[in-house]
């Protein structure tokens, strides 16, 4: 019988749990290679600005700056939040691939995927971010001082970590690739809701009193507010709890899917 | 355990794999029962049972996939995460576990990114004779190319251990036959491959050693010489109404005995002096003594003794 001539000690553990830039490069390659993706995330956020952006008084004041722009923040959230979902809903195509079980053969903390699938997501809300406002910048009709283009641009992208949870979420209910047709839809409809698309005060009283329980109403308030200088206390209760909320059920299907890995 | 086997043990012989009243329970279900199994570094171990044996079950403990509900798993020394961890352990899968939309070579870059020390890719491609194919989508490969992806991706890490779980599904005889020889040569330079099979013929060609796994106990363990032989013997089936058939299995030899209407069937090692019995002492008739093919043999071994080997 041979002897075992290596020192299993001696073997190194990778830092960080397995995060790398190399991961993260392929996997931002991987989906910009996606038509889907780009239609999803660059193509219909930008038409969407187009036609809604010429609608009439689009040059009546919005806070800091016009109607134009306080459109251009309102789309490039659904852009992001919509590119977030795509990015969150191949958490559980992945896993139904038995590529999560592949992974686990490996030294990839289960962790550090969920972060390395997340720092994807919000790099791609990024792209859509800057996709819709390059549109509105040419467009020309979006104004606001320049620090409020970036301060809402930031603070979007940070809202879309919500979408992403929601997504690993809708991914894990709705198995293989149909949860974009469930996720496409329903985005569209929460921004109906949640005045992404058309002002609250355009709507009913009966509609708008709903529509502060709907979870793109807080997002789409924080990511306006620094263009519209509002923010209402129960937009920010609305935003924190529907994160909590997603990312719980998120948490809680995968926890339930790790049985059979 | 004799004291002999006491002193080899302190002088540290790692064992690859240990299993020490290793018990799964799937609810109900034991999938897993007090399996106790040593693997010694370099060995070629062969898995052999039934479909729902317990053999993915063990294996995924071993991988540290799930945790045993009772006993103790250790690999190389070490909890089972911790080797994988260090790219000690790796395994090939039957199916999935593969991207579509990434290609070959990203394929084996992804997976080596994640370890401290791995091989260079184009160097594991090569060896894996996939360098042509580096830029190739993987759902554009070949159910064979996708398999040799698979274990350019196992062999990354140089693990110390290798568990195949039905590795030859779904190859010709002559992709097998180079598979095992691939095997072979790494098992010469100190891996320790542990292969999950219901195929009899394959575990006894290219494995080392087999261990026999029936409703989750290891019903046998031996060379494949010593397993075909606890499994070897012939059936002898007479016409004999009300067979004595306590008398019968009492006869030296006789491994099992059943009787179907007025027919008694007797599996035995020694088929003679069943049938002398038979013919001398009983008023049967229509004797007639069979060899036993390998896989009945098998299925007497991992359908009948359940626990009675043990």
């Amino acid at each position: 019988m041979s002897t075992l001539t290596l020192d299993p000690e001696a073997r190194r553990v990778p830092p960080m749990g397995g995060f790398n830039l190399t991961v993260l490069g392929i996997e931002l390659r991987r989906m910009l290679r996606n038509r889907r993706t780009i239609v999803f995330t660059l193509v219909i956020p930008a038409a969407l600005l187009l036609s809604f952006g010429g609608q009439q008084g689009w040059d009546d004041k919005a806070g800091s700056g016009n109607v134009a722009a306080y459109i251009l923040v309102s789309m490039s959230l659904y852009g992001a939040a919509l590119t977030a979902a795509a990015g969150g809903s191949m958490v559980a195509l992945e896993r139904s691939l038995g590529w999560s079980r592949q992974l686990r053969l490996t030294p990839l903390n289960p962790v550090v995927y969920i972060l390395m699938k997340a720092v994807v997501a919000l790099v791609m809300g990024s792209l859509a971010i800057l996709a819709v406002n390059a549109t509105g910048k040419l467009q020309g009709k979006a104004e606001m001082p320049t620090h409020t283009w970036f301060a809402c641009a930031a603070v979007t992208v940070f809202c879309t970590l919500t979408f992403a949870a929601l997504g690993v979420f809708v991914g894990y209910v709705v198995p293989g690739e149909n949860a974009m047709q469930i996720l496409g839809p329903g985005l569209a409809l929460l921004s109906f809701l949640g005045g992404v698309f058309i002002p609250l005060d355009q709507y009913s009283d009966v509609v708008r009193h709903v529509a502060y329980w709907t979870p793109m109403y807080g997002v789409s308030e924080i990511a306006r507010s620094p263009l519209t200088h509002e923010l209402p206390w129960f937009a920010v209760v609305n935003a924190v709890v529907w994160f909590a909320l997603f990312v719980a059920g998120a948490a809680w299907r995968m926890s339930k899917d790790t049985a059979r890995v | 355990m004799s004291l002999g086997q006491g002193t080899a043990q302190t002088a540290v012989t790692l064992s690859a794999v240990s299993l020490a009243g290793v018990s799964k329970d799937f609810g109900d279900v034991r999938a897993v029962r007090e399996i106790d199994l040593t693997i010694a570094p370099g060995e070629i171990v062969a898995f052999l049972g039934p479909n729902g044996a317990g053999k993915t079950t063990t294996i995924d403990m071993i991988l540290g996939l799930s945790h045993p509900t009772a006993g103790d798993v250790s690999v190389l020394g070490l909890r089972p995460r911790q080797a994988i961890a260090r790219g000690l352990v790796s395994a090939v899968m039957q199916t999935g576990g593969l991207l579509k939309d990434l290609t070959v070579r990203e394929t084996v870059a992804y997976t080596a990114s994640l370890f401290a020390d791995t091989r260079p890719v184009e160097e594991v491609l090569a060896d894996a004779g996939i360098t042509a194919i580096g830029d190739r989508r993987v759902g554009k490969c070949s159910g064979g190319e996708q398999q040799r992806l698979r274990f350019a991706m196992a062999l990354l890490s140089d693990p110390a251990l290798l568990l195949l779980d039905e590795p030859t599904t779904g190859m010709d005889v002559e992709g097998r036959r180079t598979f095992w020889s691939t095997i072979r040569a790494d098992a010469e330079k100190g891996r320790t491959v542990l292969f999950a099979t219901h195929y009899l013929e394959e575990a006894d060609q290219y494995a080392d050693r087999i261990v026999l796994i029936s409703q989750g106990r290891i019903v046998a363990d031996g060379s494949g010489a010593e397993i075909k032989a606890l499994a070897s013997g012939r059936t002898v089936r007479a016409t004999l109404p009300a067979a004595d058939t306590a008398a019968l299995a009492a006869l030296g030899g006789v491994d099992h005995v059943e009787t179907r209407g007025d027919s008694v069937i007797v599996h035995a090692k020694d088929s003679d002096a069943v049938a002398r019995y038979l013919l001398t002492q009983t008023p049967a008739r229509d004797v007639e003594i069979a060899a036993k093919g390998i896989e009945e043999a098998f299925l007497s071994l991992t359908g009948h003794d359940e626990g009675a080997n043990r």
